[in-house]
C-alpha cells in the first residue's frame, strides 16, 4: 500500500524525535519492549496529569479535564448508550436462521471476554478484533456480515464489552510468534508515524497534545483509549465502533481514511490496547 | 414496545426519579436526501403519576434532546410501590406504561 | 391561555365535580400543550403565549444551571431549580432556537421545584427560565456558547 510505504519510510525520523515522549524503547524488532512501552505511557501520563490515578483513564478526557467532566457527569446520570445496550442483548441473544446464536462462536459463551481482544492468531497469522469475530460467526452460520462503523455491530459489541466490565485488558503478545510482535510494532509505528496533508501523527495529538484545543475539542490521552469502546459520540448523535472513530479522525486530519477493519486499524488496535493492560474495560462509553 | 426507562429511588421521605425515554424527538427542521422536510415526530406530554396522583409533568417541544431525559424528585413513594408513566406524542399517539420504585 | 384557565376552575368550581380530583386543585390547572407558545417563533411571543405576559423581572430566587461552554449543542443537560415556595411550573426557553419555547414542568404540591433535562441548541444563544410561583413569574438568564469542534468524524 503506497500510503503505508510512505509513513513507515518516514517512521523512523520522526520515530527518534517521538521517542522521548513514552516509548521506552525501540522501533525494530530486536529493540522493541512491549512492557517497557507500557509502563513508560503510564509514567508519561503521570507525570503529565499529576494526582489522576491511572484507573481513571478509562474515562478519557473526563479523566483530565474538569470543565468537560461536568456535563459529562451530568449526561451520565443516565448513560446514553442504555439503548443500545438493551438492543444489543437482544442481537446477541437472538438465534441466527439456522438455530446457532453467537454464544457458540465465542469462549464462555461470548460473556466477560472483552479483555482479551484483539488477539494475535498465529493460525490466521493475524490480529483478530472483537467486531471481526461477530461478523466471521454470522457468515460461518449463514448469516450477512454487518456493516463496520455502526448499527448493529456497535450494539452487539457493546453488550459483549458490558458483560466484562471492570475487567482489566489482558492483551497477549504470544513470545513464540514473532509476527505478533511485528503486528505490535507495526501498530506502534503506524500511532507514531507522521502523515497526511497536516503531517500528523495519533501521537501528536493523544498523547503530546492530549488536552490541548483543537477548536473546540480535547484530544483524549491514548492510555486507556479504547477501553470505552464502542461508544455514543454527541456528535454522531449514535453509537459507532473504534474503526469508525479511526477512519473519522484520519478523514479530521487530512490522511487517507482506510477502512474499518483495515490491516494497520487492527495493528493500531492491537499496540493501543496492548498499551491499556490493567486498565478495565469501560464499554459502551459516552463522549463528546 | 415500552419507551420508558424509570430509575425511581426511595430516599427517606422523597423519591428521587431519574428517566430517560426511547424517542427521536425528530425536530421538523431537518430534510432527508430528495430535499423533502422530514416531520417533526416528538414526545409532546409525559405524566407521571403515584397512587393516583401526579407527581410530575413536562410539555415538550421537539428541542428537548433525543431520548428526553428528565431528573425530578417528589414526595413520598416506597420501594415497590408503582409509577404510572403516560405519554403523548405529537401525532395524538399515546401510551401508558409502568416502573417500580426501588 | 390564563382566562381560560380560570374559567375552567370557575366552571368546575360551579357545576360540581366533572372532573377528577386534580383539576380542582388550581394548581395543577390545565396542562394541556399550549400549542401557540411551542410554535412561538420568537421568544418574547412564546413566554407571552404561556403566561399572558412577557416582563418578567430577573430574579436570583430562580436557578438556571447550564455550562458556559456546551459540548455539544445536540445534548445540552440544563437544569431549574429555585426555593421559591408554591412552585406552579418551570418552563425553558432558548432564544435563538427556531422555536425559542423548549419545555414546560408542572410541579405539583410535594414535587421539589428542581428538574433537569438534556437540550439542543444550533448555535450560541441565551437561555432562559421562567418560572410560575403564587401567580408571580420570575426569570433568569444565561448564555450558552455553542462551538465547532475540530474533531467532527
Amino acid at each position: 500500500m503506497k500510503t503505508l510505504k510512505t509513513f513507515v519510510l518516514g517512521a523512523g525520523l520522526a520515530a527518534l524525535s517521538q521517542l522521548a515522549q513514552a516509548a521506552d524503547s525501540g522501533f525494530t524488532l530486536e529493540t522493541v519492549d512491549p512492557e517497557a512501552d507500557r509502563l513508560a505511557l503510564q509514567q508519561y501520563y503521570q507525570k503529565r496529569f499529576p494526582g489522576v490515578p491511572l484507573e481513571e483513564y478509562v474515562n478519557g478526557i473526563y479523566a483530565v479535564d474538569p470543565a468537560s467532566r461536568e456535563q459529562w457527569d451530568a449526561l451520565m446520570e443516565f448513560p446514553p448508550y442504555e439503548f443500545d445496550l438493551e438492543e444489543g442483548q437482544v442481537l446477541f441473544e437472538t438465534p441466527f436462521a439456522n438455530g446457532k446464536r453467537y454464544a457458540d462462536c465465542f469462549d464462555n459463551g461470548g460473556i466477560g471476554i472483552r479483555q482479551n481482544y484483539p488477539y494475535w492468531n498465529s493460525e490466521e497469522g493475524a490480529v483478530k478484533t472483537l467486531e471481526q469475530e461477530i461478523n466471521q460467526c454470522r457468515e460461518q452460520n449463514g448469516e450477512a456480515p454487518l456493516k463496520w462503523k455502526k448499527g448493529d455491530i456497535a450494539k452487539i459489541s457493546a453488550y459483549m464489552a458490558w458483560t466484562s466490565r471492570d475487567k482489566p485488558f489482558d492483551i497477549k503478545i504470544p513470545q513464540d510468534d514473532p509476527r505478533a510482535l511485528q503486528a505490535y510494532l507495526d501498530g506502534k509505528k503506524f500511532f507514531y508515524a507522521k502523515r497526511g496533508q497536516l503531517n500528523l501523527s495519533c501521537a501528536n495529538c493523544h498523547l503530546d497534545g492530549s488536552r490541548i484545543l483543537i477548536r473546540a475539542d480535547l484530544p483524549g490521552p491514548t492510555l486507556g483509549q479504547p477501553t470505552h469502546f464502542p461508544v455514543v459520540r454527541s456528535k454522531w448523535g449514535e453509537i459507532g465502533t473504534l474503526h469508525r472513530r479511526y477512519e473519522g479522525c484520519h478523514r479530521d486530519t487530512r490522511s487517507v481514511p482506510l477502512p474499518p477493519q483495515s490491516d494497520e486499524f487492527r495493528k493500531l488496535e492491537y499496540f493501543q490496547t496492548y498499551m491499556s493492560n490493567g486498565l478495565v474495560v469501560n464499554g459502551p462509553g459516552a463522549r463528546k | 414496545m415500552s419507551i420508558m426507562r424509570v430509575k425511581a429511588k426511595a430516599s427517606g421521605e422523597r423519591t428521587d426519579v431519574k428517566m430517560m425515554a426511547k424517542h427521536i424527538m425528530e425536530t421538523g427542521q431537518r430534510k432527508d436526501k430528495a430535499g423533502n422536510v422530514i416531520p417533526a415526530l416528538f414526545l409532546s406530554e409525559i405524566e407521571v403519576k403515584h397512587s393516583g396522583k401526579v407527581v410530575f409533568t413536562a410539555n415538550l417541544g421537539p428541542a428537548v434532546s433525543k431520548n428526553p431525559y428528565f431528573s425530578f424528585s417528589f414526595a413520598g413513594g416506597a420501594s415497590g410501590d408503582t409509577l404510572e408513566v403516560n405519554w403523548k406524542e405529537n401525532t395524538g399517539k399515546s401510551g401508558s406504561e409502568t416502573a417500580e420504585i426501588r | 391561555m390564563s382566562m381560560n384557565r380560570r374559567s375552567l376552575v370557575k366552571a368546575v368550581a360551579a357545576g360540581g365535580a366533572l372532573m377528577g380530583l386534580s383539576v380542582l386543585m388550581p394548581r395543577v390547572a390545565m396542562a394541556a400543550w399550549a400549542k401557540e407558545a411551542f410554535e412561538a417563533k420568537e421568544q418574547g411571543a412564546a413566554i407571552k403565549a404561556l403566561y399572558g405576559e412577557d416582563a418578567v423581572a430577573e430574579s436570583a430566587e430562580v436557578v438556571l444551571d447550564a455550562p458556559d461552554i456546551a459540548e455539544n449543542g445536540a445534548v445540552v443537560p440544563v437544569s431549574i431549580s429555585t426555593e421559591l415556595t408554591n412552585v406552579e411550573s418551570m418552563s425553558l426557553f432558548i432564544e435563538n432556537n427556531p422555536a425559542p419555547l423548549a419545555a414546560q414542568f408542572m410541579i405539583p404540591e410535594g414535587t421539589r421545584a428542581d428538574v433537569s433535562t438534556r437540550v439542543r441548541m444550533g448555535k450560541t444563544t441565551n437561555v432562559t427560565a421562567v418560572i410560575k410561583a403564587d401567580g408571580k413569574l420570575y426569570r433568569a438568564t444565561k448564555e450558552v456558547k455553542v462551538t465547532i469542534g475540530g474533531c467532527g468524524g
